[in-house]
């Protein structure tokens, strides 16, 4: 059992290593997903399996796919991928790998001070995390509905373009609006309904 | 514990949204497996309700995040959090 | 009655303070009417008290209030304690009385300065602390009012303190009497320490007793007090700040600087006599430096194109008489002279500020012309102060308290037959420089048209002063003509008579027809030069000889120019030489470490969000390992 754990632990280590030093959008995401799936084998072996359920079902299978939905649709294309090279010096990653690092070792230390246990009590079957859920826990449940249908609604409205159907649309005449923003008055992107080309043709002033 | 650090290192370094974006899911994670191990050695169901929680909020984050990512890009034109540092008004 | 002297001072202060709290917040009304009643209230205290110490005598001639013990340290005490004696009496009466008039005066004169409640607090708090001084009982208590006339002096030249040349002039004036000051500051310690109190009284009974004539303490004392006096009253060597003093308003001049504060000086002296009286060789220094001045300042006074100078020059020159008068020996003589000047000096001075009020503020009596027709009122009357300055013989009051000075000059022990010589030279001077002053601005063509005319509230006090310039001196007249002497007799209570030498050779009646003939012979040559025939002052001006000679009178003999060179001018290069040294380091090295801590601070406020998440990160791990290791 333990060697088990050992190994998917080193699995999701390497994998968020390399997850985080990718340059490529998709490639990360996809090493993420491997992360989350070596975790999930961690909840199996601890006797969680409801958590390694969720965790699938809702981490890698629809907070990834998000993920990747939003990467594919943003389009980031090669000049990303060079942009990315030119900012990932080492010699950024020396101050916060130093401060993670003293984190870590102060964790571990705190925790290796205790006497260690051993791996596997029992299995905590999904129906004790029902009866906890909607027993002691309850409000809980509904906050979190809360929260949810809050994150839709927002997510709704930052993503809606509803915003830039104000703007007027004859942006050929920049004379009849003094309050339009110059960003959208160029010509190269008059057409800002379309985000999707936006991003392959970079206007000279942005970064 | 090493992956909430792994996932901090990713935080900081990155300039990229998307990945820092990943890399707070990470943290997620992270905590919560320390919630599940929890749970896990006491032998009762708390640390798995905390998970669920943990991952509620997650999702929720996560979607609000990336509704903010579309939003950025549409106004900087690039995912530079950099871009974004400019405190004006 | 005698009780109520303390109010005198204190009804003024009360005033004073209660303008520099509430003034700004009263109608210019109120302020007036509180500024000049004060006065006016002070006056009439010290009316009821002349009046009822002339009728009842108190004992000894003398009434001491002690009002409380100011400090009581190792057996030295000293009180806030008023003295009234004659000198007192007579002295308060004058500037309470001057003073009530110039205030009224001023309350239209400055009725269109935004400065109204400020003006009136300074000049209240003035007339307290010119009384304070005039009746202290002991030498620390006078040393207070003495600074605070200066305060205010400071004050009130730099009133109009947006022009920075005001604020100048009353530094110049505060540093330059400072120096005097603190000549007299090591003279009161002197005496503290040698006779162990500064009780006035007390201190002429034991200098006398303690000490021979001759003694050396004696004249360091007396010289140091001197000091004092030369830079308080404007004397030779300190009085390069009166002239710039002119920078303030008119009722300024006139109250401070005519009339009240520069005499101060020759009160202190008259008041320590004693002290001189053990000391001949600081007498001939007083007479010395009385004379000095008198002859300096008089030729100062006839190249003057300003009006105020003229009468700043003028002023310096009268106070020099008096200095010459205590120099011999004539103590009453001074006082005498300090009443009928403060009378037509004040009324000079106010019809002064008619004058310049009329012709839109210019000062320059070579713009000004023919205002005989025009002001005739402010004519009458600067023509009677002018000639009371000058001292036409029988009518005016400045030639009987001259003329007594002049005797005294000549009869005194002390005095010599050059000192009388030079004084009768004096006469002639203020005879040419008065009507030059008169004829230039009254006489001749009208260049400026009249602007403002007085109100009643300006030239009523003018009257009323112009009528003492008349009939003021004839308290005290010559033998020949008249001996009535009440004036020295009251004096006389306090203070000591002058010691006759044995009668020379000039009697008292040629004496008066020298200084008759000194006058007429000033106002000749002034008609002739600035009435007759202007072209004569063209051609003596041709000579390189007498350009160079005006160019040094009117700049006060180099006086300015020697001061500069001398103090300021290496002071203000020392300061410059020195002003990066170690403990200026220490509070640029304060600034410079905020300087730093902003930088610093600031750069961590760059709206970079992995900023912002490095910073929680790096919080977390202080927490967590304080959490663990403490």
């Amino acid at each position: 059992m333990n060697s088990v754990f050992y190994l998917s632990a080193a699995v999701a280590i390497v994998s968020t290593v390399l997850m985080i030093t990718r340059l490529n959008a998709v490639h990360a995401l996809l090493y993420l997903i491997l992360s989350l799936l070596s975790i999930a084998v961690i909840f199996f072996i601890s006797g969680a399996p409801f958590a390694a359920g969720l965790e699938l079902i809702i981490y890698a299978g629809a907070i990834m796919v998000l993920f990747i939905f939003v990467v594919m649709l943003l389009n980031l294309g090669d000049r990303a991928t060079a942009q990315e090279r030119s900012w990932l010096k080492p010699s950024m990653w020396v101050g916060p790998a130093t401060l993670a690092s003293i984190l870590a070792v102060e964790v571990a230390y705190f925790l290796l001070h205790e006497p260690a246990q051993s791996l596997a009590p029992g299995e905590i079957a999904p129906k004790a995390v029902g009866v906890a859920l909607f027993g002691p826990y309850v409000i809980g449940v509904e906050l979190a509905s809360m929260l949810l249908t809050a994150a839709l609604v927002g997510a709704y409205h930052l993503g809606s373009r509803h915003v830039e159907k104000s703007e007027p649309r004859n942006l050929r005449q920049p004379a009849n609006s003094e309050a339009h923003h110059v960003d959208f008055a160029k010509p190269g992107i008059a057409s800002s309904d379309d985000f999707v080309r936006v991003g392959n043709d970079r206007p000279a002033g942005a970064p | 514990m090493i992956l909430f650090a792994l996932g901090t290192i990713g935080l900081l370094v990155r300039r990229d949204l998307i990945f820092i974006l990943m890399s707070i899911e990470v943290m997620l994670n992270a905590a919560g497996l320390a919630f599940v191990a929890a749970g896990a050695r006491w032998g009762q169901p708390d640390g798995q309700v905390m998970f669920i929680f943990i991952l509620a909020t997650a999702a929720a984050e996560v979607s609000i995040g990336l509704a903010l990512v579309l939003r950025l890009h549409r106004q900087y034109k690039s995912l530079d959090v950099d871009a974004a540092s400019e405190m004006r008004g | 009655m005698l009780k109520l002297l303390w109010l005198m001072p204190a009804i003024p202060f009360l005033s004073s303070l209660m303008l520099i709290i509430f003034g700004p917040r009263l109608a210019k009304r109120s302020v007036a009417v509180l500024g000049v009643s004060s006065i006016v209230l002070s006056a009439l205290v010290s009316a009821v008290v002349t009046a009822t110490f002339l009728s009842f005598p108190p004992p000894g001639n003398a009434f001491t209030q002690t009002l409380w013990t100011w400090m009581d340290v190792a057996g030295f005490r000293l009180h806030i304690g008023f003295y009234l004696d004659a000198i007192s009496v007579l002295m308060t009466l004058v500037v309470t009385f001057v003073a009530s008039l110039i205030h009224w005066y001023s309350a239209e004169f400055m009725s269109e300065d935004e400065g109204y409640s400020r003006f009136f607090a300074y000049m209240n708090l003035f007339v307290a602390s010119m009384l304070t001084l005039l009746l202290a009982d002991n030498l620390v208590l006078l040393y207070l009012g003495w600074e605070g006339v200066g305060l205010c002096s400071y004050l009130l030249i730099g009133f109009w303190y947006l022009v920075p040349a005001n604020g100048a002039a009353g530094r110049k004036a505060f540093i330059v009497t400072r120096t005097g000051d603190t000549a007299m500051i090591v003279g009161l310690a002197l005496l503290a320490t040698q006779l162990g109190t500064l009780n006035i009284q007390e201190l002429m009974l034991k200098a006398s007793a303690q000490w021979p004539v001759g003694s050396p303490y004696a004249l360091a004392a007396a010289l140091l007090l001197l000091g004092g006096a030369v830079g308080k009253s404007a004397q030779l060597s300190l009085q390069t700040w009166l002239p710039d003093a002119m920078a303030g308003p008119t009722p300024v001049s006139a109250l401070l600087h005519a009339a009240t504060m520069v005499t101060a000086g020759v009160y202190l002296i008259a008041r320590t006599h004693a002290l001189f009286a053990l000391a001949p060789l600081a007498r001939h220094a007083v007479a010395t430096v009385g004379i000095a001045t008198l002859i300096l300042a008089g030729f100062s006074a006839i190249t003057q194109w300003d009006l105020k100078k003229v009468l700043a020059y003028s002023t310096i020159s009268q106070i020099g008489y008096m200095f010459v008068a205590l120099g011999v020996g004539a103590w009453s003589a001074a006082i005498f002279h300090f009443m009928t000047h403060a009378f037509f000096k004040a009324l000079l001075f106010l019809g002064a500020g008619v004058v310049i009020d009329a012709m839109d503020d210019e000062h320059n009596i070579f713009k000004m012309g023919g205002l005989r027709k025009e002001l005739p009122v402010a004519f009458w009357t600067f023509l009677i102060g002018g000639c009371s300055l000058a001292g036409l013989p029988l009518v005016t009051a400045g030639f009987y308290s001259k003329g007594l000075i002049i005797r005294a000059a000549r009869a005194s022990q002390d005095g010599s037959p050059a000192l009388w010589l030079l004084a009768i030279l004096g006469v002639l001077l203020t005879a040419l420089y008065t009507f030059r002053m008169i004829f230039v601005v009254f006489f001749g063509r009208a260049k400026i048209p009249v602007g403002k005319r007085p109100g009643y509230r300006m030239t009523i006090p003018l009257v009323v002063l112009a009528a003492l310039s008349v009939v003021g001196g004839f308290v005290n007249t010559p033998a020949a003509l008249g001996d009535i002497h009440v004036f020295t007799d009251f004096l006389n209570r306090a203070l000591p008579n002058w010691i006759e030498r044995p009668a020379g050779s000039i009697t008292e009646m040629g004496s008066e027809g020298l200084v008759t003939l000194a006058f007429l012979t000033g106002l000749g040559i002034a008609y002739l030069v600035y009435i007759r025939n202007p072209r004569y002052a063209d051609a003596l001006a041709e000579f390189s000889i007498s350009k160079a000679l005006h160019q040094f009178w009117f700049a006060d003999w180099g006086m300015d120019w020697l001061y500069d060179r001398i103090f300021v001018r290496p002071i203000l290069w020392f300061a410059h030489f020195d002003r990066a040294d170690f403990i200026d380091s220490v509070y640029g090295g304060v600034a410079r470490l905020s300087e730093l801590t902003y930088f610093a601070l600031r750069s961590t406020e760059n709206g970079k969000v992995r900023w912002y998440a490095a910073g929680i990160a790096f919080g977390a791990v202080a927490l967590v390992s304080m959490v663990l290791f403490l």
